[in-house]
């Protein structure tokens, strides 16, 4: 690698170069119409010389959309609190749930704990429009139609398995010898999980949970079926938002930027653990 | 090994604890199990809905058919269109992304600043909402300010209509699927990558080794389990890809993009049809029960030496 050719390297450069682009310039491209009018954004061609103004954002914060059809009142800021409530409170129970079975299947091999650890994993793999739909009709029947509660159970789906994972092999990096001087120095079982098996694996399960958090916020379809619009992420209330007619461009954008802004800090932030995450642990970072 | 120790409950102390530590595992792993078992009621109804003839808009008409809908589905032209553009569109998108995510991965391999903060930027697609993504690319290739149309329209392509025309459409979902999901394949690439030993590469430097039969012969087949792993993981979720087609054409123009989870939820929401909709996402259940069989043995195999390295 050290004594490439000059011609080697600077092809390897021009690649480099090459990718970069290809994956900011989308990100790039729509901050940059977030912060222009209609006029600056129909120009043709397209030019990043303007005068960025914050009228967009100032239009979804108060909830008043410009359009060509006059004023247009859509509640994107309760997308966004949508999004925020989903997320977090389903990766609360997420952890809460998951954690201690974790613990469980790290620590104990009980009889079917590897079944059950699959099966709780083939979740992730089968279609979710496959216990959607019928879940859709009964929500209805239950109640649960267009509630938290129902949407924040769905999602479950998406960090239980996650969190299970990860989590587990965190646990079953930790030696149990630890442990087992604990209980025999007379302390209970809870209080060895909590002081000493949970602060052990205490960065693993911020990082579960960290990643099951950006997949909760970035889930577009369990809302799309079953949720209507005040209980919609912001997913969903996008998409709503692009085929509204004659909605701006620009606040289009200024949505879509919000939208990713919270997964993209969060992915930057947790960056060390991505690879674990997203391997479910089959990687290490 | 620390898992595995048999000696666990032997070692789990005293007499009094004997009955809680027994059932304990069970109990700690109960509430999330609670919580799974509803999922699968929702499933047995969909196989139940799969057998019957259902639509929504004529209830009174509902009875059991048994496997008419799949029948059904083999004199019916929809059926092959939506298992060619799945496939089409699966074989597409994973094989681009392992080439692009492999090669990307080998230009990063040597862990410098410059080559970390590239593989850090291109986290940010990865974690950008699919949904998002296409809506993204919508607005880039809108036919009348889209940055991206007039780029088309620069190097000659006057009517590139991009996803709104029937012969480019899937080529613009395949675009910003291999957007959204090459940084997965490449990190994961990466990861295995540097985790390499040392030696053999070493080993053929001072042998002077031209590079190319190096990258055949040593890097590939030492890579092999992380790209079959990778290239599994995406194949699970390609073939289910919803999210970025449904946000960029909802299925359109025509028939062009209606993959099996879109024509299902098509079939449920527009035409009604719930007993053929449930039936489709069977066969597509079955499509990926088999491929996450092989994924999770070898998934396994690979999470073992990740353990066993640490």
């Amino acid at each position: 690698m050290d004594h490439a050719s000059p011609m080697t390297r600077w092809l390897k450069g021009l690649a480099l170069t090459l990718v970069v682009i290809f994956f900011m310039f989308p990100i790039l491209w729509i901050v940059l119409m977030s912060f222009q009018t209609n006029e600056t954004i129909l120009r043709m061609p397209p030019s990043v010389v303007f005068t960025p103004t914050l009228e967009n954002y100032q239009a979804l914060i108060t909830g008043k959309l410009v359009s060509s059809a006059g004023v247009l009142e859509i509640q994107f800021m309760r997308n966004l609190m949508n999004s925020v409530i989903l997320s977090v409170c389903s990766v609360a129970l997420s952890l809460l749930l998951g954690v201690p079975a974790a613990y469980a299947f790290a620590r104990h091999k009980f009889r079917g704990s590897e079944d059950i650890a699959f099966t709780l994993l083939s979740f992730r793999f089968a279609p979710p429009l496959l216990v959607l739909l019928p879940l859709a009709l009964y929500f209805q029947d239950l109640g649960l139609a267009n509630t938290y509660i129902g949407l924040i159970w769905v999602y479950q789906l998406i960090c239980l398995p996650l969190i299970l994972w990860i989590v587990r092999g965190y646990f079953e990096d930790i030696s149990p010898d630890v442990e087992h001087a604990y209980r025999l120095a007379g302390h209970s079982w809870f209080s060895t999980f909590r002081r000493i098996a949970l602060p052990l694996a205490g960065p693993g399960i911020a990082a579960a949970g960290l990643l099951a958090f950006i997949f909760a916020w970035n889930n577009f379809v369990f809302a799309l079926v079953l949720a209507s619009a005040d209980k919609q992420p912001v997913t969903v209330g996008a998409l709503a938002f692009v085929t509204a007619s004659g909605i701006q461009y620009g606040q289009i954008a200024a949505g879509i930027v919000l939208s990713i802004a919270p997964t993209l800090a969060l992915a930057l932030y947790a960056q060390r653990y991505l690879v674990e995450g997203l391997s479910l642990g089959a990687v290490k970072g | 090994m620390t898992a595995a120790d048999p000696d666990l409950q032997s070692f789990a102390p005293r007499r009094r604890f004997r009955v809680g530590a027994r059932w304990l595992p069970y109990l700690l792993s109960l509430p999330a199990l609670l919580v799974c078992i509803g999922i699968l009621i929702p499933f047995g109804t969909a196989v139940f809905y799969s057998l019957q003839r259902y639509r929504l808009s004529q209830p009174w008409a509902r009875q059991m058919n048994w496997g008419e809908n799949y029948l059904n589905f083999m004199s019916d032209p929809a059926f092959w269109n939506t298992l060619q553009v799945s496939l089409t569109y699966a074989g597409l998108t994973v094989s681009l992304e392992l080439l692009l995510g492999l090669g990307i991965a080998m230009l990063l391999r040597e862990s410098n600043r410059l080559n970390n903060a590239i593989s850090v930027m291109l986290l940010l697609p990865l974690m950008t909402a699919p949904a998002l993504a296409a809506l993204m690319w919508k607005l880039m290739t809108n036919p009348n300010f889209g940055v991206l149309s007039y780029g088309a329209r620069l190097i000659g392509l006057e009517e590139f209509k991009w996803a709104s025309d029937p012969s480019t459409a899937m080529l613009t979902v395949v675009i910003v699927d291999i957007w959204v999901y090459t940084p997965f394949i490449m990190i994961l690439l990466l990861a295995g990558l540097r985790s390499l030993p040392k030696q053999p590469f070493e080993a053929a430097a001072l042998d002077g080794v031209p590079p190319l039969f190096v990258f055949w012969r040593i890097t590939l087949p030492m890579l092999t389990p992380y790209i079959l792993t990778a290239t599994l993981f995406r194949l699970l979720e390609s073939i289910q890809q919803f999210d970025i087609i449904y946000a960029m054409t909802q299925g359109g123009p025509g028939d062009t993009l209606t993959v099996f989870q879109v024509e299902a939820y098509l079939n449920f929401f527009q035409s009604t049809n719930v007993g053929r909709s449930a039936a489709l996402l069977m066969i597509l259940w079955a499509i990926t029960y088999f491929l996450s069989s092989i994924f999770i043995k070898n998934w396994l195999r690979l999470r073992e030496r990740a353990r066993g390295d640490a």
